[in-house]
Formats: C-alpha cells, structure tokens, sequence
C-alpha cells in the first residue's frame, strides 16, 4: 500500500491541495460573519486616526463630487450633457467609486494580509469578499447622499427609485466576482496592482460619467454618429450599471434605457461571480506563498 | 511508506492514536541567485532573455523528511540555525511546495511564527474577534472565550490599542493565546515562544501539554532545549535538510548536544 492510499485510509488529506468546490464554498458561506466585520472594523480603524472620524465616510465623497462639478460643471463646459446634468454626474461619480475602489482593494486583499493569511487556516476566499463588501458599507452612506441631494435639487420621490435596491445588489455582486478574478491574478503577478489605477481611471473617461455617450456618438444634426462605440457601450458592464441606476433615478427621455440592459447587467453579475469564485479556488493553495 | 537512504531509526508507531501528519520523502529546493538573492518573477525573465544560467543556485532546504506525527504528540524540532526546520513547518502548512514527496495532514494546521500582527491596523481586540471568526468559531464561542483568550494572554491593559503598537512579545502573547484556543488540532509554533518572556513562556508550555492531552498535536520550534524537555514528548533533530534523530526527547537533545560541542 502506499502511503498516499494509507494517508486517505486514515482521512487524511495532502497538504497544498484544495477542498472540493462544493466544501470550499459552504466553508466561505460559513464564515459570512468575518466577512461582515472585516469590512466593518476595517472601516473604523480607518477613519479613527482622523479627527472627525465616521464623518469622512460622507465627507469623502461629497468632496469627490464637488472637484468633479467644478471642474466638468464650471470649467469645461461641452454640448454632450444631458439635462439635469449636475444629478447625472453625481450618480456617475458615486456610483463609479464603489467599482473602482472595490477593484483596488480586492486586487491587494491577499497581498495585504499577508501575515493573516500564513498564520492562520481559513478559506482565503473571505479576503477579496471581505474588501469588496467593505467598499459597499462605504457606498451605501453615498446613496443617501444622492437622494438627499436628488430630494434638494427638486426632484419629486418615484416608486421607481426603489429600483437601486437590485441594480446596486447586482452591482456588488459584479464587483465581487472582479475582485475575485483580480485577486488571484495579482497573488500570481504582483505588478498588476500597479496597473489598475490606470485602468480604473481609463474606464473613468471612457464610461460616460461626465458625458453622456448616447449624446457624444450618438446619431444627431444628420450625422449617424459612431454607432461602433455605442454598441461597444451596451455591453460595458459599467457603463450598463450607470445607465440603470441613473434611469431609476432621473425622469426624462434621456434616460429612458433599453429593458436589454437588465438582462445584460445580470448576466454579467453572475457570471463573472461564478467565474470569479471557481478561478480564486483554484489556486487556493496557492495564496500566502512567498516565492 | 517509502524507505529513505537516511538510516533514522523511527519510533515504534503507537497503536492506539490516530496519526495526523504524515511527511512522505519531502524534498524542498529553492532556486536563488549565488549573491543570496531570491529570484523575482523579473530577475528570471532577463535570465531567460540574456541566456544566462550561471548565477542560479537551487538550495537543497530539505532532502527527503520522512515520519509520521500522531495525535497527543508534541514534537519538538531542533537543529542549529539553516537546517530546515522552519522549511519544513512552512511546508507542513502548505506555505512551501514541496519539490518531491508529500505531506498529508488530517487539518490545515495554524503556524504560529515570530513576527508580523494578524492585521496590525486593528486593536487586539478586533485581532481576536476577526481571528476567531477566521478560525471557523461562531462569534458566540468567542464570546464565550474572549476573557479567557484576553487573560491567557495577559495583555488586558493593551487590549484595545492597534496591534502595530504592540511590542513582538506581546504581538506572540496575543497570536498564540488565540491560536491556543482551537485545542483539538494541529498547532505550529516556530520560535515565537523565545520573544515572550519568563511568565508567559511558562503558561504557554503548560498550555501545549494542555492540547497534547486533549488529542491535539504540537510542533515546537525552538534552540530552547529546556522548553523542549519540559513540554515534548518527541524530538525529531534536522540537519543539512535530512532527519538525523527521531525518538525520546532525552537522547536526541544528548545526541544533538554532543554533535553540537564537538
């Protein structure tokens, strides 16, 4: 007999593999908890430094909104702008931070809790879910931001405004599964975390945050406009998310979305998730290595 | 299981407890440049690039380990500095892969090493809620043992400060009174019992004589020989990379210590 037979007789099993699929995730499901307050003691440790503390949670993105005004509402001024333009780029800005901080964070989840990783035994899959959902708790406070400020600026409160509810779940759940994805890419190639700022900011100006891409290359004054780039805009997934969360949000023709864009965005959310959790599990053992 | 070209003379396999680590003829070789440096991914790119091999040197850490941990066991690993002891406990948990052979273990065992905090930008007290919850406990059970986990440790007054202020004493005080806690299991501990002083090194010796009777098992790290009498029931001695001794904790440390005045 050999020992690995003798090693499985006794239940033992070898060292730097991996537990089935189904095992791995009901262990990760179990650990749910850590997940909910990794991301909120995490939260905290990060503003206590700070003397106003909690308060940057709104703080941060309100600041982020008003360098975004002045400079696209005030200093350049373009004829590719919606109506009620100053909503449409507070919802793209919000809206675009949660993605891209949650990249950001996920991308160094492992990398940065080295030390937790190699000391203690725990699915590692935690790790990218734990920064993912703590970017979301920091996301959330914004959203209220945005209604506070739709409510000021005259907008009436619509039944359809409830709609961010499954937008924004379907956005976590896109953005989870990218972490993962990421996650592990950058445990194998560690320069990646150094590109994704610059990728972050490349979908900053090309998804309309700013402009509206339906306005920009669109058809309109008898051009066809460039129907390449719109087409190429249906199936970029953020640009699906603004879309949906600025059409539950706003009233008017502008933003009235094609019903495709649901299922798009669905579709994008939960395959990229189930791709993302197979992808991180499969090099489970892989992660914490230091060579 | 597989003979190795090493005569150690194994301890008779006790009949009536389970093992639970198994190390099959583990080979671990690391590739490093001759100036010490370890390869990164760019250093071998430009090696392939320019075509030159020369510089590579592979490092033979362990050559071939063979023996068999059982439950209740505490096995204490010594070896002068370089001989691969904390190799082999990295590669026990999974953190270095093996070259050759293999290593099956009945649990992921935690390692608890000299160094970093768990997640330094966080109190103590967050170290051991997250820590635990990490571990697979239910926030009750650290309820539960959160004053005991705080006690064992001793650091009561610190509790609440981020662990980045934490001394590296108190940082091994506070892992391994919470790694301590999970006592049916396999526990690593590599030197991080040398920087805790007099009175904690005393508890935690007592605390793995604990585990060790409740079914869990223990590797202890350590150039304390004294440490390894009073809490070992087993001494494996590594040297070069090979097992040179596997047996009573009395005759390997004679052995080892007479091989070491020489």
């Amino acid at each position: 007999m050999t020992t690995a037979e003798d090693a499985a007789r006794l239940g033992l099993h070898k060292v730097g593999g991996r537990p089935p699929l189904r095992d791995y995730v009901a262990d990760v499901w179990r650990r749910r908890t850590f997940i909910y307050s990794m991301a909120r003691f995490k939260i905290e440790s990060e503003n206590q430094q700070n003397s106003l503390g909690m308060l940057w949670v709104i703080l941060k993105p309100l600041l982020n909104a008003l360098v975004y005004g002045l400079i696209f509402g005030l200093l350049l001024p373009s004829n590719t702008r919606p109506p009620h333009f100053v909503e449409f780029l507070l919802i793209g800005v919000f809206v675009f931070e949660f993605f891209a901080q949650s990249w950001t964070a996920g991308g160094k989840s492992i990398t940065n809790n080295a030390s937790l990783v190699q000391s203690l035994a725990f699915p590692r899959m935690v790790l990218p879910l734990a920064a993912v959902t703590q970017r979301f708790l920091q996301f959330l406070p914004t959203v209220g931001i945005m209604l506070v400020f739709l409510l000021a600026s005259g907008n009436r409160p619509q039944l359809h405004w409830l709609l961010i509810v499954p937008i924004f779940a379907l956005y976590f759940v896109f953005s989870c599964g990218l972490a993962l994805v990421t996650a592990r890419l950058a445990a194998h190639w560690r320069d990646l975390n150094n590109f994704l700022p610059f990728l972050t900011r490349f979908f900053f100006y090309t998804t309309g945050i700013f402009f509206s891409v339906e306005e920009r290359f669109g058809p309109r004054d008898g051009h066809k406009g460039h129907p390449t780039i719109i087409k190429i805009s249906d199936f970029q997934p953020i640009h699906e998310f603004l879309s949906l969360a600025r059409s539950a949000l706003l009233a008017g023709d502008s933003y009235t979305i094609d019903e495709r864009y649901w299922l798009f965005a669905g579709t994008w959310s939960l395959g990229l998730f189930a791709f993302g959790v197979w992808f991180f599990w499969r090099a489970e053992e892989r992660y914490g290595r230091v060579d | 299981m597989s003979t190795d070209e090493t005569q150690v003379q194994a301890p008779q396999p006790p009949k009536d407890r389970k093992p639970v680590v198994i190390v099959d003829d583990v080979h671990v070789e690391y590739k490093v440049f001759a100036t010490g440096k370890r390869p990164t991914a760019a250093d071998r790119r430009s090696k392939v690039l320019r075509g030159r091999g020369k510089q590579m040197r592979t490092v033979h850490a362990l050559k071939g380990v063979s023996f068999t941990a059982y439950e209740q066991d505490s096995i204490g690993v010594i070896g002068t500095n370089g001989s691969g002891k904390s190799t082999l406990m990295r590669a026990i948990v999974g953190l270095t892969p093996t070259s050759r052979g293999a290593i099956y273990a009945s649990s992921r065992p935690s390692l608890l090493g000299v160094g970093a905090a768990l997640m330094k930008d966080l109190s103590g007290e967050r170290n051991i809620i997250l820590g635990g919850l990490a571990m697979g406990f239910s926030m009750d059970e650290i309820e539960a043992n959160f004053d005991d986990i705080v006690a064992f440790s001793g650091l009561e007054k610190f509790i609440d400060l981020p662990m980045r202020a934490y001394s590296s004493g108190m940082t091994a005080r506070l892992k391994f009174a919470l790694a301590s806690v999970q006592t049916h299991d396999i526990l690593i501990v590599d030197e991080a019992l040398a920087v805790g002083d007099r009175k904690f090194r005393a508890r935690s010796e007592a605390r793995i004589r604990e585990i060790r009777d409740n079914a869990g098992t223990v590797f202890l790290v350590s150039h304390s020989m004294q440490s390894i009498l009073d809490t070992c029931s087993r001494v494996i001695w590594l040297d070069q990379g090979t097992l040179v001794m596997d047996g009573d904790p009395e005759e390997v440390i004679d052995a080892y210590n007479e091989a070491q005045d020489k």
